[in-house]
C-alpha cells in the first residue's frame, strides 16, 4: 500500500489529493482509492495522472492577414504527457490565412491519436478600412 | 454626445457589465476600449482553465472573451475601439480621444468603471544593477509571445511566483527557452496550486521560495542575475549568493487596479485593495458610478470578475431606473484576524436580489481553520476549511434567510484556528 500526494489540476480550485495504490497478494495493482477531491473529476484525475497523465496543449501559429501575426490553438483533448514537445512541434511547423473562425481544425488527427489541433480564436481578414467605431 | 450608461474598459468586466445592463433593459450604453479589440488581457492568456464556473467547461482566454463578445455584437451594444478615455467627472461626463471622433465628451446617467489593472515593474520593487535590456513584466513577455510572435529570450529567471509568471515559465519553455528558476520572496507561492503542477513540476523548473533578485547584470543585455535567500524579514543573507546566467528577467510580481480616471472622478480608493470602495451593487462612493472586476481588487479567476460585474451591470441599470434603494447608513464589513479586506465593503440590504456575496483574501496561509461570519458579534456562520492561501481569493455567500436575520452595523469575516481534537 502505497499513498502519493497530488494536487488536482482539473480546475483552479486546486483540491489536495492523496492516492493510495491498492495492491494483491501477489504484488499487482488493482485499483487506485482516491481521497481530498471535491467533485468526481478530481478522482478520474487522480488516476489517470498515476496511469496515464495527460495535459492539455495551448500555442499559438503564424497567421497571415490579419491584424495579428499570432492566432491561439488548443489540442481538442488532453494529449499524452511525454507527446507535448511533439505536438510544439508540429504547431510551431504551421502556417494559415485569415479569416479564422474559433473552433476550425487547423491540424487534423495529430500524431494518429484522433486529436485535433484547434484554433480557439476567431480572426477576421484585416480591411483597409478601420473598423475601429461601430456607432 | 448622451449615453444612459457609458462602461471604461472592453475586458472580461466591461463586456459582462454592458450584456448585464443590456438584459435589464437599459437600451442607451456606450463600451469605451482603449485597445484595437475587445476582450482585454483574456486576449493574451491563450492557457486554458478559464470558465470552468461560469460554462462549465474549461475555455481558453480568447475562446471566454468570445462568447462575450459575440453576445455583444448580438445585442447590438455600441463601442469605441482605439479611444483613450481622459477624464470623468463627478457628474458623469466623460471625456475621451481617438483617431476618428478626436476630442468629444459623452454626458452619463450612470458609469461603469472596468479598467483593470496594471504589472508592477522592476522598478516597484527595486532590483539593484544594471538598465540592460531583457527585464520585462511576465504579461508584456505574454502580449509578445503570444500575439505578435517574439521570443523575448532564450535564458530566462522569473521573479515572482504569481499565476502570470508561472504560466509564462511553461510557455517560455514550450517555445524552446531554457526557464533556470522562479524566485519567490515569501515563503509560499503567490499562484494557483494547479499551475505549479502543471507549469513549473511538469518541466522541472525549480521554484526558490525565500528568494529574492540582489543584482541584474549586464551591458546592453542581461548577462546575468544574483539571487539570495532572504532572511524572515526578507532582507538577503549574505553568503547565499548565487549567480545565474540569462539573458532575460521576467518580472511577476503583483498587480495594481488602474484608477486614476476614478481619482479624477473623487471615487473613494480604499488602501488596502487599491480600489473604490464599493457597496453590494458594486457602486463607488459616487452615486451612479459603479466599478468591477481588476479595477477594484485584482481576481484571480475570470469567473468571478464576470459574477462581479453582472451585479455591477444589473444595479447600473436599475439607478439609471430610478430603482436603487439608497440608505445613509450601511452596514459596514470589517476584516478581523487572518483576513485581509473583504470586497464590498458596504451593504445595503434592501438592494440584495438573492444572496449576498462577500470576497477576501486571508493574509497568511491557514490549515484547518473555519471562516467565521459575524453581525455585530454574534456568529451568523460558520465554514470549515482545510486549506486557505492568501495566493487564492474565497468567498462566502449569505442567503435570503441570512440576510433577513441581519442588523445595521456590522458585518465581519475572521478566522478561527480549529480545536485539535486529541
Amino acid at each position: 500500500m502505497s499513498v502519493t500526494e497530488l494536487i488536482c489540476i482539473t480546475c483552479p480550485i486546486g483540491c489536495h489529493l492523496e492516492v493510495e495504490k491498492v495492491i494483491n497478494d501477489d504484488n499487482e495493482t488493482v485499483s487506485y482509492i482516491v481521497r481530498g477531491n471535491t467533485c468526481k473529476r478530481g478522482e478520474k484525475y487522480g488516476i489517470e495522472e498515476m496511469t496515464a497523465p495527460t495535459r492539455m496543449v495551448t500555442s499559438t501559429v503564424k497567421v497571415d492577414g490579419a491584424h495579428l501575426s499570432r492566432i491561439p490553438v488548443k489540442t481538442s483533448k488532453p494529449i499524452p504527457k511525454e507527446s507535448i514537445f511533439e505536438c510544439m512541434k508540429v504547431i510551431n511547423d504551421v502556417k494559415i490565412h485569415a479569416p479564422v473562425t474559433c473552433g476550425d481544425v487547423i491540424i487534423e488527427n495529430f500524431l494518429g491519436l484522433d486529436i485535433n489541433i484547434i484554433a480557439s480564436r476567431s480572426m477576421k481578414k484585416r480591411t483597409k478600412v478601420t473598423e475601429t467605431v461601430n456607432v | 454626445m448622451n449615453y444612459d450608461l457609458v462602461i471604461i474598459g472592453g475586458g472580461p468586466a466591461g463586456l459582462a457589465a454592458a450584456i448585464e445592463a443590456r438584459e435589464n433593459g437599459v437600451e442607451s450604453i456606450l463600451v469605451l476600449e482603449r485597445d484595437r479589440e475587445l476582450g482585454g488581457i483574456l486576449q493574451q492568456c491563450i492557457h486554458n482553465g478559464f470558465g470552468l464556473h461560469r460554462f462549465k467547461e474549461e475555455l481558453t482566454g480568447p475562446e471566454y472573451a468570445e462568447r462575450f463578445i459575440m453576445k455583444l455584437h448580438e445585442l447590438s451594444i455600441a463601442f469605441k475601439l482605439d479611444t483613450m478615455v481622459l477624464d470623468i467627472t463627478e457628474e458623469k461626463l466623460v471625456s475621451a480621444v481617438n483617431t476618428v471622433d478626436g476630442f468629444f465628451q459623452i454626458q452619463a446617467k450612470a458609469v461603469v468603471l472596468a479598467m483593470g489593472c496594471l504589472e508592477r515593474t522592476r522598478g516597484a520593487i527595486n532590483i539593484p544593477g544594471t538598465r540592460a535590456a531583457g527585464v520585462y513584466t511576465a504579461g508584456t513577455a505574454q502580449r509578445f509571445v503570444n500575439m505578435e510572435g517574439y521570443m523575448v529570450g532564450k535564458d530566462v529567471v522569473i521573479v515572482g511566483s504569481g499565476d502570470i509568471g508561472l504560466v509564462m515559465a511553461r510557455r517560455m519553455t514550450l517555445e524552446g527557452a531554457n526557464v533556470h528558476a522562479v524566485v519567490e520572496l515569501m515563503p509560499y507561492s503567490g499562484g494557483l496550486a494547479r499551475n505549479i503542477v502543471q507549469c513549473l513540476n511538469d518541466f522541472d523548473i525549480p521554484l526558490l521560495l525565500s528568494h529574492t533578485v540582489t543584482e541584474v547584470r549586464g551591458e546592453s543585455r542581461v548577462e546575468e542575475v544574483v539571487i539570495a535567500k532572504v532572511d524572515e524579514q526578507n532582507r538577503p543573507i549574505e553568503g547565499t549568493e548565487q549567480v545565474i546566467t540569462c539573458d532575460t528577467l521576467l518580472l511577476s510580481v503583483g498587480l495594481i487596479p488602474e484608477n486614476e480616471l476614478s481619482k479624477k472622478a473623487s471615487v473613494e480608493i480604499n488602501p488596502l485593495t487599491g480600489g473604490p470602495v464599493v457597496n453590494e451593487s458594486m457602486e463607488t462612493s459616487v452615486p451612479g458610478i459603479f466599478a468591477c472586476g481588476n479595477v477594484v481588487h485584482v481576481h484571480d479567476l475570470v469567473d468571478w470578475v464576470t459574477e462581479e460585474s453582472c451585479r455591477a451591470g444589473k444595479h447600473a441599470a436599475l439607478y439609471i431606473q430610478d430603482k436603487l434603494v439608497k440608505n445613509d447608513d450601511p452596514m459596514v464589513t470589517k476584516a478581523e484576524n487572518g483576513v485581509r479586506y473583504i470586497v464590498p465593503h458596504h451593504v445595503q440590504t434592501d438592494n440584495l436580489v438573492d444572496k449576498l456575496t462577500l470576497m477576501f483574501r486571508v493574509d497568511s496561509v491557514y490549515e484547518n481553520v473555519r471562516i467565521v461570519i459575524k453581525n455585530n458579534e454574534e456568529k451568523i456562520k460558520s465554514i470549515k476549511k482545510r486549506h486557505l492561501v492568501p495566493a487564492e481569493m474565497e468567498s462566502v455567500h449569505l442567503k435570503t434567510r441570512d440576510i433577513e436575520k441581519l442588523q445595521a452595523g456590522t458585518l465581519s469575516v475572521s478566522l478561527e484556528l480549529e480545536e485539535v481534537v486529541q
